[in-house]
């Protein structure tokens, strides 16, 4: 990479904190909590829009996992999700009316609660319909992945997307508040991904699953984009650059190996298609809020209407991080 | 006979606590060295926690200890010499550290040093013998000086390196001594260990491994050849590396492993791992039957993980494994074949394909209407689509995709000129490729379906192209793969050798004459159609020479050999 390119991702990079700087004044705290952070403390920072029937079993999830506090961005909820996690003890909580995709998609608000609060902590940037997985996490809490990612001196850790969905229509088994969402949406796609490299950020660009077969079939480079790096050991003067696809400085992308060896990587598990689905697909299409012309919205509301099931004979049913492992979608690289 | 233990801290205090009133209790005395880093405060907590155990827990002179430079090696000096004038009893004193566990009865090490009093367990070997390839050095660590830090200043670390390779500096190493290398972790006798203190050389030797890479792991383990009467090389800590030195870290779901390695002190414990503390500490932890320790099995697991991030799965390609070109170790990650102008020139070839070798045998995975999988199904393992737009899309990975997700059944599939050639490299580059190719045989469903000449004309030019550029691949230098090329000509002499010879490198089958052939189509007129093709100007050559009115022998069926019932 020359000078120039370099110099430019830098600007590009103070622009995103610039932004994430001016659109600071988008963000009405509701309840801020962020005093009571640790130094050592491992933060969860999330948006959402009339998810609550998702959040109990997130908290719960992530609370378990060892996540000691959580930072939230309510984009106008109408649904008592924000009465909620304003009552939550661990969770500092503010609330957003302003356009969803002129804050890019909310990464604006979360690169500034990052660079206000993030910076030294592990920060672990998650939907409400994402579910972290990540090697051990049956037997070892997040800090033990953190603190060997502390010795190992790596910054950024990876976790690809991965689809959860139900056997037969999305509809048909409705979704209880509180309730594991991979009770229902318990199928995935093991091996149908397609992987380029982006050479000016210097991530990767996974693609497919059940979507792109579903939606995508036509026009498959359309297909939404499945790769993640969402643990990152934040620092002030990092951003991520769209949602958390690509980090700036652009090193902290490098979280695969490209001389033959598995870095470790986590999965994000994807529970988006529950019953909800639909009906979410058709409010965001009228909203309009969200990447390329709600064009995802677009297809699904579309296909949703067709033909909900996302299921194949040959979807395989989730068990746990090792089959996971097994499968080869994440790695645990040298952490044994 | 007694036992000392020294004990380097830097962390995880009350962790450190614990495991310091666990040896007292054994009726170990311990003196502790707390790293200069840590601030007095905290420094003062820890001595005062401590303070009901004054007696047999001593805190030494403290060094600053950075990884990879002689403050470890000043640290262990002054607590090992402290210990020995404080502790006249002591006969073998152990070096750990604060994240160090014992894992079996402190009785147990005490009778099994007891029994062994003149022994030294240090890791010590020649650096010429053992290829530590950690940061890629290993004499120079030796000869070259290292006054940058390698944590902090890394640039001047490297530059400096580089500077004196440059201007082949050497340092001279001390008169007598041979530079050996080894864990840092140790066990040595009080005689030993007095002879390296009260050295009179000492000063020399210091100023020389001051300016050693890494002298913790050398410093002693260098010296101890001097004074040890019996040196066994091995260290009493279970202390496992990964690919780039750093200790690997025990967790609680290791319990079972650590229990059965019969180790009597592990390193490294991660702080919070609360089983393993409460197991191991505990007073009435039972005794692991006297055995000598056999880390084997943990070994195997760290090997293990090592080689996963080096080399990594073969023919595998996810989130963080993404080779460069020729970087893959593989580039699929089993073997699979290609059949180019059989389901052409057979009927039924797919299916006798499948009876015969019981692989999966798929269709024309490239064909350019989208991938017919086995049973033309829609999709197949792993949820691969058959859509033509998602395979060509990147057609790489659609291929390790299938060979990944389909691991331990072998693949076949059909690949022709009218089939998308995006994959025709990589086809012919990948060692696991077996591929059997009849050149030419594309020309016989064109000679079966008939129709307007010259439309037949046209396609026949642009198919032999295509394969022609193909089969330029295949026979490219750069080509790894397996590969059998009969004209069609070639092929039909003799099919049946032709087929035992491809069938013949599939696993089990060998041995194996085959018993039953394809049904071959009817070329009768295929000389006049590959003549009246001439005629028209386009001459078909792949498929050799075909005389204009000979009848091809039609492939004779196998008559199967009896049953006998005897």
């Amino acid at each position: 990479m020359g000078a120039w390119q370099s110099y430019r991702l830098r600007l590009q990079r103070k622009r995103w904190r610039v932004r994430a700087f001016r659109k600071r004044r988008e963000l009405k705290p509701v309840v801020n909590r962020t005093q009571e952070i640790r130094p050592s403390d491992i933060l969860v920072f999330s948006t959402f829009r009339n998810e609550y029937p998702r959040l109990p079993y997130f908290l719960k999830y992530y609370r378990d996992m060892g996540v000691d506090r959580f930072l939230m961005v309510d984009n106008d909820s109408d649904d008592g999700g924000r009465e909620y996690l304003a009552g939550q003890p661990d969770v500092s909580l503010w609330t957003a009316s302003a356009s969803y995709k002129r804050a890019r998609f909310g990464v604006d608000w979360l690169n500034w609660l990052q660079l206000k609060y993030g910076h030294g902590h592990w920060t672990l940037v998650v939907d409400p319909d994402e579910l972290f997985v990540y090697p051990f996490c049956d037997t070892r809490p997040v800090r033990a992945l953190t603190d060997w990612l502390d010795a190992s001196s790596i910054k950024s850790f990876s976790a690809m997307l991965l689809d959860m969905y139900p056997k037969g229509g999305i509809r048909d088994v409705p979704y209880a508040p509180g309730q594991d969402p991979l009770e229902i949406a318990s199928w995935f796609d093991a091996g149908n991904y397609s992987i380029y490299r982006n050479h000016r950020y210097g991530n990767l660009w996974i693609q497919g699953g059940p979507r792109m077969r579903a939606f995508f079939a036509e026009e498959p480079h359309r297909a939404p984009a499945l790769n993640k790096i969402p643990l990152v050991k934040w620092d002030r003067r990092y951003a991520y650059h769209s949602s958390t696809h690509t980090l700036l400085p652009r090193g902290l992308n490098l979280t695969y190996d490209e001389w033959g060896g598995e870095k470790a990587s986590g999965i994000l598990l994807h529970t988006k298609f529950l019953s909800s689905f639909a009906d979410k697909a058709k409010e965001e299409l009228g909203r309009g809020q969200h990447y390329a012309a709600s064009r995802e919205y677009r297809a699904y509301a579309e296909g949703v209407t067709e033909n909900p099931d996302l299921w194949c004979k040959w979807s395989e049913k989730y068990i746990n991080w090792r089959q996971l492992e097994i499968l080869g979608l994440m790695s645990k690289g040298n952490w044994a | 006979m007694s036992l000392g233990v020294v004990m380097l801290v830097h962390t995880a205090f009350d962790r450190a606590e614990q495991v310091i009133r666990h040896w007292v209790a054994g009726g170990c005395p311990v003196v502790v060295h707390v790293d200069k880093t840590v601030d007095r405060a905290e420094n003062d907590r820890f001595r005062h926690r401590l303070s009901d155990l004054v007696d047999r827990v001593k805190f030494s002179r403290r060094h600053r200890c950075e990884w990879g430079t002689w403050g470890i090696v000043a640290a262990s000096q002054s607590a090992s010499e402290l210990m020995l004038s404080s502790f006249p009893e002591v006969r073998h004193v152990y070096l750990a550290s604060g994240s160090c566990l014992p894992l079996r009865p402190v009785r147990e090490l005490v009778a099994y040093l007891a029994e062994r009093p003149e022994r030294d367990f240090i890791e010590s070997a020649t650096t010429k013998d053992v290829p530590w390839t950690v940061g890629g050095l290993d004499e120079e660590r030796f000869e070259l000086r290292f006054p940058f830090s390698w944590k902090r200043q890394r640039f001047l670390f490297d530059a400096w390196v580089e500077v004196q390779r440059a201007l082949r500096l050497q340092r001279q190493i001390p008169g007598g001594l041979v530079p050996h290398m080894g864990s840092q972790w140790w066990c040595l006798t009080r005689e030993t260990l007095s002879g390296i203190l009260t050295d009179p050389n000492r000063p020399e030797y210091e100023a020389y491994f001051r300016q050693v890479w890494i002298p913790d792991e050398s410093y002693f383990q260098t010296l101890v050849r001097l004074y040890s009467r019996q040196v066994e090389s091995r260290s009493l800590t279970l202390s496992k590396f990964d690919f780039q030195g750093k200790p690997h870290i025990f967790y609680d779901d290791h319990l079972q492993l650590l229990r059965r390695s019969d180790c009597f002190v592990a390193r490294k414990i991660w702080p919070h791992a609360e089983r393993l503390y409460e197991a191991f500490l505990d007073p009435a932890e039972q005794a692991m039957k006297g055995a000598e320790p056999n880390p084997g099995k943990i070994d195997r697991i760290f090997a293990k993980a090592v080689e996963r991030r080096t080399r990594g799965r073969p023919g595998l390609y996810m989130q963080s494994r993404l080779p460069n070109d020729n970087w893959e170790n593989g580039f699929t990650s089993a073997p699979y074949s290609v059949f180019e102008g059989f389901s052409d020139l057979f009927e039924d070839f797919e299916t006798w394909l499948a009876r015969t070798t019981g692989a999966r045998v798929h269709g024309h995975l490239f064909a350019k209407t989208g991938a017919e999988f086995e049973g033309r199904q829609k999709s197949f393992a792993g949820a691969l689509s058959d859509s033509p737009k998602i395979r060509d899309y990147n057609a790489r990975r659609f291929l390790t995709s299938l060979i990944w997700n389909t691991r331990g059944e072998r693949q076949c599939f059909q690949f022709g000129p009218s089939d998308s050639q995006i994959i025709t490299h990589d086809l012919a580059h990948d060692p696991n490729a077996q591929i059997s190719v009849i050149s030419g045989a594309w020309a016989v469903p064109l000679f079966q379906t008939g129709g307007d000449f010259a439309e037949l004309r046209t396609e026949a030019a642009r198919l032999q192209k295509i394969e022609a550029e193909h089969l330029r691949a295949l026979r490219s230098p750069h080509a790894k793969a397996r590969i059998r090329i009969w004209t069609m000509a070639e092929f039909v002499e003799s099919p049946k050798d032709c087929l035992q010879e491809v069938i013949g490198e599939f696993a089990g089958t060998e041995q194996r004459r085959l018993t039953e052939a394809p049904r071959m189509v009817d070329l009768t007129g295929f000389g006049r159609f590959l003549q009246n093709l001439k005629n028209e100007g386009m001459h078909p050559y792949l498929m050799g020479d075909f005389p204009v009115e000979r009848q091809p022998r039609p492939v004779e069926p196998v008559r199967r050999k009896r049953y006998l019932v005897r």
